[in-house]
């Protein structure tokens, strides 16, 4: 059924399509759409199940990461100083194994103080054992909610869905929600093998020995990596029943490119635009999206990227001392592939500054000219 | 109201308190008072260290050891998703220290007191930070030796009551283990209450307070019949019952069988009683006449 929403409201539509019976969190700047729909439909039974409104975030992960552990599927979201504030419980989550799952809108983080799009509050946290997308508009995101339900209670791992603020969160767009029985057969119930069972009364979170923690952290990366393949069929299995599918990465117009845009988020719509008017042009230029951060999708990236000659990442962060984060992870699951392209880090809209068709253009014909390799990133402003 | 002493015990000997640990006991009591269909949440404290390490705990009911300041979200997060499965008639036990009470955990139990939430939160006040070895915490009384405040402590202990009376949650207590019936009997009131309820426990420490290993109990006691810690209850904020008519023990008889206080002066001794006379009077006037009902 087509309707016209925000991105936030598309979230909160996925959240109460999904049956998610317990939501725990706290008002932020630009989620709190999501918030109060969700609190909408609580108070008046819509949404059947228990919002937590608690008096912060961190406090908000805690009860969805206990709230998960007694066996009900759990939500929360949040953005940038929030999604900070969580960080000591991001790592319990995964440390769990507890299929939780956040919406995060992507927005800058103090200091200075500011609103706007930016993508280096989640990608600061892509060490905690989070599964990670980076969705593109608010369709996405609503499918892309109700994917990290199948994919993080099959893998027991928690998923973030980050959609950028304002660009993201704030836009109306025709969003085509499922129909209710159509995601009942997409995703079964919840069943957490390691739940609380108080007739049967263990101990969670011991302290154990380091070789203990080792290997605990040894099965967690076996399943992160088994993400990679899981995010694939579920993708395939959710186009099947949706008639939509989206793929870990997506490839377009790659076959003869000698330049290759990367990107993530909104920014992957207006390259989209570019990149067709550049091949009216003559140019052969291509995009590859990238949609899974973690696990990043090394096969995938190098199977796409395999033969091209020049790749220009942008980047929507800035990890300072560093550079952008997607071109350093890109960069490193390219190391081993032979005669792998010269790839340039660009950063733009950084702060929430606007990526139009002619800043991309400008990182296009840049990436172009240049003859020489270059480590550090470069900035590129309107 | 008689406790099955054949009940089993719910802490499990071999734990890792140190001897004469006043926590452990309160531990004990309290989870012999909730009975085996209890889920409890510990977090960082002494209370998670004396539980061991993997594979063995000494807890024998279902828990689970979250982060250190969360033990009331964490206990409000099971308690919810219990009621969402319809399996709501299990009362979920939270357990803190003082610092994951008074000082890092404040907020987030506020918060959970705030939405009233159903859940038995039991503060295991043993006056600072011991799992850490000694240091200061906002429920260390004046004057105390810490390892953070080895010329005394120069503050004043927070009022933790009063705090919680603010929120005008349904029922909060203050308990002692030299009181084992009348906490055990604020346990069972408590379980038979729905939303928030905030047990103020006061735990001696042999290691933290300098004092022998087989006083604890004693300790408890004279703390009580000093007034330094009455024994009372607050319902609602609002309706203060003094549970214990104290013996009004000049409170040296309390402080100096504790080496923390061995190198108080005199006025120091005295500005002590004399807060703690304030104090009791304040908590008459709050109880309007008060109604001691000695239990033991």
């Amino acid at each position: 059924m087509k309707d016209f929403m925000t991105g936030n409201h598309a979230v909160a539509n996925a959240v109460k399509l999904c049956r998610t019976p317990f939501i725990a969190a706290y008002p932020i700047t630009p989620q709190t759409a999501i918030y109060e729909k969700l609190s909408e439909w609580e108070a008046s039974g819509l949404l059947k199940g228990i919002m937590m409104r608690t008096e912060s975030e961190h406090s908000a992960m805690a009860a969805c990461i206990a709230a998960s552990l007694t066996g009900v599927r759990t939500f929360t979201a949040t953005s940038s100083q929030g999604l900070a504030l969580m960080h000591e419980m991001l790592h319990f989550a995964a440390g769990c194994r507890t299929p939780v799952v956040m919406a995060n809108v992507n927005r800058l983080l103090a200091a200075p103080w500011g609103f706007w799009a930016d993508q280096l509050d989640s990608l600061s946290q892509r060490d905690t054992g989070w599964i990670q997308f980076y969705c593109e508009n608010g369709q996405e995101a609503l499918d892309t909610v109700i994917q990290a339900y199948r994919i993080a209670e099959q893998v027991y791992l928690p998923v973030m869905i980050s959609l950028e603020a304002f660009f993201v969160s704030h836009f109306m767009e025709v969003v085509d929600l499922p129909e209710q029985e159509q995601v009942d057969r997409f995703l079964p119930p919840i069943d957490l093998p390691h739940k609380f069972d108080i007739d049967k009364p263990g101990f969670l979170v011991p302290v154990v020995s380091s070789e203990l923690y080792r290997k605990y952290k040894h099965m967690a990366q076996g399943s992160m990596d088994s993400v990679k393949k899981v995010a694939v069929t579920m993708d395939q299995e959710f186009e099947k029943e949706f008639g939509r599918g989206y793929g870990i990465v997506e490839v377009v117009m790659l076959e003869d490119a000698e330049i290759v845009l990367v990107t993530a988020g909104s920014i992957t719509s207006t390259t989209r635009m570019v990149v067709k008017d550049l091949r009216k042009q003559g140019h052969k230029i291509g995009l590859l999206k990238i949609r899974l951060f973690r696990p990043f999708p090394v096969e995938a990236a190098r199977d796409a990227l395999r033969g091209k000659t020049r790749v220009a990442i942008i980047d929507r962060n800035i990890s300072l001392g560093s550079g952008g984060i997607f071109c350093q992870e890109l960069r490193a699951a390219l190391i081993h592939s032979p005669d792998h392209p010269l790839t340039y880090s660009y950063i733009a809209g950084v702060g929430g500054t606007d990526v139009t068709p002619e800043v991309i253009q400008k990182i296009a014909f840049d990436a172009l000219s240049r003859k020489e390799p270059m480590d550090a990133p470069i900035w590129i402003m309107e | 109201m008689a406790f099955p002493e054949q009940e089993p015990n719910l802490l499990r000997t071999g734990h890792a308190a140190c001897a004469g640990c006043g926590l452990a006991i309160g531990m004990k009591l309290v989870l012999q008072a909730m009975g085996p269909r209890t889920i409890a949440v510990i977090v960082p404290s002494c209370e998670g260290a004396i539980g061991g390490v993997y594979p063995n705990t000494s807890y024998g009911v279902a828990t689970i050891h979250s982060a250190f300041e969360i033990a009331a979200p964490t206990a409000a997060g099971i308690a919810n998703a219990l009621k969402i499965q319809g399996r709501d008639d299990n009362q979920v036990l939270a357990f803190a220290g003082d610092g994951g009470t008074f000082d890092i955990g404040l907020q987030s139990l506020s918060g959970a007191t705030k939405n009233n939430e159903d859940i038995i939160y039991v503060c295991l006040d043993n006056e600072a930070y011991m799992n850490t070895g000694i240091q200061v915490s906002s429920a260390t009384p004046s004057y105390a030796w810490t390892g953070t405040t080895p010329e005394g402590n120069p503050r004043r202990k927070k009022n933790i009551m009063e705090i919680m009376a603010a929120h005008y949650n349904p029922y909060s207590a203050t308990a002692t283990i030299g009181f084992p019936r009348d906490l055990q009997q604020k346990i069972a009131k408590a379980k038979s209450i729905r939303g928030t309820k905030f047990i103020h426990m006061l735990v001696p420490c042999p290691t933290g307070w300098k004092a022998p290993s087989d006083i604890s109990p004693e300790l408890s006691i004279l703390a009580v019949e000093t007034r330094v810690f009455p024994l009372y209850e607050v319902e609602d904020g609002k309706r203060y019952t003094i549970n214990r008519e104290p013996r009004g023990l000049p409170v040296q008889e309390y402080l100096l069988k504790q080496g923390r206080f061995k190198h108080l002066r005199e006025e120091q001794i005295r500005q002590i009683q004399t807060d703690v006379d304030e104090e009791w009077e304040r908590l008459k006037q709050r109880a309007g006449r008060s109604t001691p009902r000695d239990r033991r």
